[in-house]
């Protein structure tokens, strides 16, 4: 429910460690609100997420990463700081974080006000993050929008590389996510056969 | 604890950097405070009856401006979703946001006292008990006033909604503050009493006010 107004029901799906999962359909189909239902930002009107395995004592919304329509970047802080303020917040490794700003080709920016990037810088900026405190389920919504091509080949290496060490992704696309047996699942059309296979979500 | 301390520290570069609202506060509070002798006319006796009462107001008023921005900047960047989705708890979270906003606007508001106390003609014992008991009591003014902060997120409403909500909260921590800078000066009660009043409206609203705050912007998530 979003706005008091119903925006899917009878969604039902599984992703396992290790997979990637589209989130397909027309413009406001509810991608979106399933991204931020999954996130612990939304609740559901009816139905239920589970996380079977990762950390215990940790919430489902706390072991994941949401890469929103915004980008969550401060413009009167540096790209330094404000990378550096949510590797502190989200408690990551040092080691990951040194190396971030070089992976997504921002290193030469690092001292510069986030107010002076291009919408691309910023988005490259916001997926720094994710690999500046390592969560291992990523939930990103349409990833790829304002990136150029190189920017988008750097995203499609950093998702198998997560997905190869077991970590998990739901994305919300318009596009192919350039990830070789990305398994999908369309919004807004007639409910396809349940999924099936020991799931570590599941969301009736 | 790193997470708090991340917030803290980004919440102050933030607001001593150009665009930030720092230096805002006290400025306005220097131009009320200066305002009013020229509105009132040269009475010296009657400035100095109403100095802590001037000085008061205007750091009531200084206080909630860029209140309103608190969470409404973080909720319009997306960093309110990630925040929430933080291992911190966000009551401790929303305090230390608040202690942030305490710390650029309301702590330079106690600083200014000595200054501004000069143009009421204020002694130097009035002038301490008005710094004194601006220190006790700004935080309440700060904390009270997040609830309203968060309240404008979940409402989409912002400006002129926060002082309508805060202000009639805010009135016990202005009659005790008042009060207690004035009995320093002419008495006849004694300074405790009030001062004592103050600080535990202080020390309440620093508990009320996160977890109001926290169950607001909960609620108001879309």
């Amino acid at each position: 429910m979003r706005g008091g107004r119903e925006v899917f029901e009878g969604v039902n799906f599984t992703v396992a460690g290790g997979e990637a999962l589209a989130v397909t359909g027309r413009n406001g189909a509810g991608k979106t609100t399933l991204l931020r239902l999954i996130a612990g930002l939304l609740e559901p009107a009816q139905g239920r997420l589970e996380l079977t395995g990762g950390a215990a004592d940790a919430t489902l919304p706390e072991q994941a990463h949401y890469l929103g329509h915004r980008d969550a970047l401060k413009p009167a802080l540096s790209v330094q700081e404000n990378l550096a303020f949510w590797h502190a917040f989200f408690g990551g490794h040092d080691a990951s974080a040194a190396g971030a700003l070089e992976t997504v080709g921002l290193a030469d920016l690092a001292g510069l006000p986030a107010a002076y990037l291009s919408a691309g810088q910023r988005r490259r900026l916001a997926i720094a993050r994710l690999i500046a405190a390592p969560r291992p389920i990523w939930l990103l919504d349409e990833p790829t929008a304002a990136l150029d091509t190189a920017g988008q080949g750097r995203l499609v290496e950093l998702m198998r590389a997560h997905l190869d060490h077991g970590g998990l992704i739901v994305a919300a696309t318009h596009g192919p996510l350039g990830l070789g047996g990305v398994k999908e699942l369309r919004l807004g059309d007639p409910v396809p056969p349940a999924a099936t296979g020991g799931g570590e979500k599941s969301a009736p | 604890m790193t997470a708090l301390w991340a917030i803290l520290l980004r919440d102050m570069r933030i607001a001593v950097r150009i665009g930030g609202g720092a230096l805002m506060g006290v400025l306005f509070f220097l131009a009320v405070v200066t305002l009013i002798p020229f509105a009132i006319g040269p009475d010296q006796a009657l400035l100095r009856k109403i100095g802590p009462a001037i000085l008061w107001l205007g750091a009531l008023l200084a206080s909630l401006l860029g209140l309103d921005r608190l969470f409404a900047a973080d909720h319009e960047d997306g960093s309110l979703d990630l925040i929430l989705m933080g291992a911190a708890s966000l009551e401790l979270t929303v305090a230390a946001k608040g202690l942030a906003h305490w710390i650029t606007t309301g702590l330079p508001l106690v600083l200014a006292v000595p200054v501004l106390g000069l143009l009421l003609d204020l002694d130097p014992l009035a002038i301490g008990a008005v710094a004194l008991t601006l220190l006790a009591g700004t935080p309440a003014l700060t904390f009270i006033g997040m609830i309203g902060a968060a309240l404008a997120v979940a409402l989409r409403r912002g400006g002129l909604l926060l002082p309508v909500l805060v202000l009639p909260l805010t009135v016990p921590v202005l009659i005790f503050g008042v009060s207690a800078a004035e009995t320093a000066v002419i008495g006849p009660l004694m300074f405790g009493t009030p001062f004592l009043i103050l600080c535990a409206l202080t020390l309440m609203s620093l508990v009320i006010g996160p977890f109001a705050a926290a169950a607001t912007l909960r609620q108001g998530l879309d």
